[in-house]
């Protein structure tokens, strides 16, 4: 038995350690981009805080696009609410207040991290530390999956924590792949010139999957394999196809045990059909973009309905 | 000023006490070092898990760990048998008085306590007049606070019939102090603590109301992450395997109060609250309370629901009341009490105040209704200025004061930078209620660590101390 409010804390700590790795995991990719194209680095800047969703928030902060400002804003701003550091703290308060459903393990390297997350990101990140600040956080969170992977007991308290880790995965994917969908599409080029295989690689390096897509599609950047990786590839972790197989095996193992389904088990079924009959060129031919608006929204929705289905307020 | 006091370890007349003595030849063959080492060790421990309390009144609502003294306190078992024994026959009548105050009242009838007291007492409940719990139980779980003198005194300095909070220091001190010195447990025959969670939820399974069937459900109820205590309400629900609850979780079906869990509304039978009374039923005390359950107080009247520690329970702890425990003790048990008060002035008698007054810079002053330390003066310690301000406040409203004299607290030694240095300490032993009661042999040890100070309080810069009865 599980209370609907432990659900709900089990269900955001797991969405905000994902996303306080996934802010690291674009600033890490952002870098990369200023670093190699200085020229248009501000640019690229721009499109780490769209797909972070924070460029509103954080134009009326600063002025002009710079890797200090950005890294400062995405990593260590507690007014921002998806900083590393607010995301972390929030699931740590999360975790707190779930802490009953927790392994030891698991609320230490949550309390951990937030301790050493803490210490270093007190300050202002010198620039040449980020890289080792960029690592630190993705140790931390790793130390946290690690640690929760190895001790809990697979019952409904893990799968509200997965349900809230793919659902938190699958949105960020999903924008990562919306803010530069223009660069994959067939019309601005086939050939892939050196500005289009950095714009390529940096998407891929967004979502950590720059050296496994070469074991898996050619050595060279191709616009649909790296569509079709990020979206229908059912192996690698940070596609929409397998947070959706989680999502919907997770789903289902709650309706098992509990006898009983709900809206968000449909919807999380009907997602995952479309994903399955789905291919990249299907996807292409009715706008990738389309396709990418429909499915953020679906699965903002997945997650109201879980809320919703499960008692959580 | 500096009190002579008593020093459970090293007595200045007679050496060494034999409790001490197999740990004294243990910590002859420390190195320093090693153990500043493991001192630090201690807290990494603590801050990992996150055995931190908020303090109130801090600008940076911060958490912060008690500071934990790595030299045990070692009670004999002889000196332990004595205490459960003082201490059974209070709680006795803590409850006796209880269920009286909210009944027939003999205690008043009698003139052995001033009917004034209960009435104009805001910890006396008349929503609980003519309730009687499930179980007669009113309060099952109780801290007491004992304090040492000498080699044979004993008093107990507060009783705690609410919501006793530190009970997890205990549990945790122990823990810590098994992997800090494994080997000092082989060497030494402690009794253990570790089955205080076990003890605490066949207890409270004991008073379900009449009405449960089979295997009644227990829940921990706590204001929520933000509370001082907070992490004591999540370790003892856990330790427990029950779930811990808030008011928001809560609600009445069909006349049983109710979690909402992921499948539904499921029935809760036993409710070891921790908030406060006035924060519990908003329909019945504070309307403005978001913390507790509406209408939880029909469903207890109507014997639906056992909480635990009752409502109410309050009259039977306040510091006004305490100076007549004596008397309760001896009404309800026709006995006199085994474990004795500190002599207390209410200051609400002309002559008391005349006298209090008169001895200020003496005495300890405390509210009567006040807690954790905040609000007291000790007189000793407290500069002629700080005397007068308090005196005016005194005179203002005599009757929220009592008075006790300043007593030398046993000593016992703490590990400072400069080696084992003697600070005050107050003992705290947990005591459950059923249809028994049961004392875990030890308690939590607070110590001041401010050399000289008197206040043990956590809030006030007091430390802990894993408290050690001997299987002997």
């Amino acid at each position: 038995m599980l209370l609907g409010r432990t659900a709900n804390g089990l269900y955001w700590m797991n969405r905000y350690i994902e996303r306080a790795e996934n802010m690291a995991r674009l600033v890490d990719a952002g870098l990369r981009m200023a670093l190699t194209r200085t020229q248009s680095a501000s640019e690229e800047w721009n499109s780490v805080l769209l797909s972070a969703g924070s460029d509103a928030a954080f134009k009326q902060k600063y002025p002009d696009y710079t890797a200090a400002n950005v890294s400062d804003f995405l990593l260590r701003d507690t007014s921002n609410p998806s900083s590393t550091m607010s995301s972390i703290e929030t699931a740590r308060n999360n975790a707190r207040m779930v802490r009953t459903a927790l392994t030891r393990e698991t609320w230490e390297s949550i309390n951990e991290a937030w301790m050493s997350l803490k210490r270093m990101l007190a300050r202002p990140i010198d620039e040449r530390d980020l890289p080792s600040v960029l690592d630190a956080i993705k140790r931390e969170t790793a130390l946290i999956r690690g640690s929760f992977y190895g001790t809990m007991l697979r019952n409904e308290i893990f799968d509200f924590s997965q349900l809230g880790t793919y659902v938190e995965r699958a949105d960020n994917t999903a924008r990562i792949l919306d803010v530069k969908y223009y660069v994959l599409l067939p019309s601005i080029s086939w050939v892939g010139s050196t500005l289009d295989n950095y714009q390529w690689e940096s998407i891929l390096r967004s979502v950590s999957a720059h050296r496994s897509y070469r074991w898996v599609y050619d050595a060279d950047y191709k616009p649909t394999n790296i569509a079709d990786y990020l979206i229908l590839n059912v192996r690698m972790p940070r596609s929409l196809t397998f947070c959706y197989r989680f999502l919907a095996e997770h789903l289902k193992f709650l309706s098992d045990d509990y006898g009983e389904r709900h809206a968000c088990h449909a919807t999380a079924e009907k997602t995952q059909a479309m994903l399955k009959a789905g291919s990249i060129k299907d996807i292409f031919d009715a706008g990738l973009h389309e396709f990418l608006a429909g499915f953020i929204r679906d699965n903002t929705r997945l997650g109201d309905e879980i809320a919703q289905d499960y008692r959580f307020y | 000023m500096r009190l002579a006091a008593f020093d459970e370890m090293l007595p200045e007349v007679s050496g060494l006490r034999r409790p001490y003595s197999a740990y004294d030849r243990w910590l002859k063959e420390q190195d320093p070092a090693r153990l500043t080492e493991k001192m630090q060790d201690a807290e990494r421990v603590f801050r990992k898990t996150g055995i931190t309390f908020a303090v109130y009144g801090e600008q940076e609502a911060s958490e912060r760990l008690i500071p934990f003294d790595i030299v045990p306190r070692i009670i004999s078992g002889n000196e332990w048998r004595r205490l459960t024994q003082g201490i059974e026959q209070r709680v006795q009548a803590l409850n006796a008085f209880l269920d009286d105050i909210y009944h027939r009242q003999e205690i008043l009838r009698a003139g052995r306590v001033p009917r004034d007291l209960i009435a104009r007492n805001e910890a006396f409940l008349p929503e609980m007049i003519g309730v009687r719990p499930p179980a007669g139980v009113y309060t099952h779980i109780i801290g007491v606070d004992i304090v040492r003198i000498s080699e044979d005194e004993f008093y107990v300095l507060e009783d705690n019939a609410r919501t006793p909070s530190g009970v997890s220091y205990m549990l945790e001190n122990r823990e810590t102090m098994m992997q800090l010195f494994p080997e000092l447990f082989q060497k030494i025959k402690v009794r253990p603590v570790e089955n205080y969670p076990q003890l605490l939820r066949q207890s409270l399974a004991a008073v379900r109301p009449q009405g449960a069937k089979g295997a009644p459900t227990i829940a921990v109820l706590t204001p929520g992450s933000f509370n001082s205590a907070y992490f004591e309400h999540a370790f003892l629900a856990d330790q427990m395997g029950v779930q811990l609850v808030e008011g928001q979780d809560l609600r009445v079906v069909d006349g049983h109060v109710a979690m909402r869990t992921t499948e539904g509304y499921k029935q809760i039978d036993v409710l070891y609250r921790r908030v406060d009374d006035s924060f519990l039923d908003p329909l019945t005390f504070r309307p403005d309370s978001a913390l507790g359950i509406p209408g939880i107080m029909d469903v207890y009247r109507a014997g639906n629901i056992t909480i635990a520690n009752a409502p109410g329970t309050g009259i039977a702890d306040d510091k006004a009341i305490y100076s007549y425990m004596p008397e309760i003790v001896e009404f309800y048990t026709g006995r006199k009490a085994i474990l004795g008060n500190i002599p207390t002035w209410r200051c609400s008698e002309p002559d008391s105040l005349k006298y209090v007054l008169e001895h200020i810079h003496e005495l300890v002053i405390k509210e009567v209704h006040g807690s954790g330390g905040y609000g007291m003066l000790v007189g000793p310690a407290a500069t002629k200025k700080e005397c007068q301000d308090f005196a005016k406040k005194l005179q203002a409203k005599p009757s929220n004061y009592i008075a006790q004299p300043t007593l030398a607290l046993s000593t016992c030694p703490i590990l400072t930078e400069k080696g084992l240095a003697p600070r005050h300490v107050d003992l705290r032993p947990y005591v459950l209620v059923s249809d028994r009661i049961q004392i875990v042999p030890g308690g939590l040890t607070r110590v001041a660590l401010k050399e000289g100070s008197l206040v043990v309080n956590s809030s006030q810069g007091g430390g802990t101390k894993d408290t050690w009865v001997l299987d002997d």
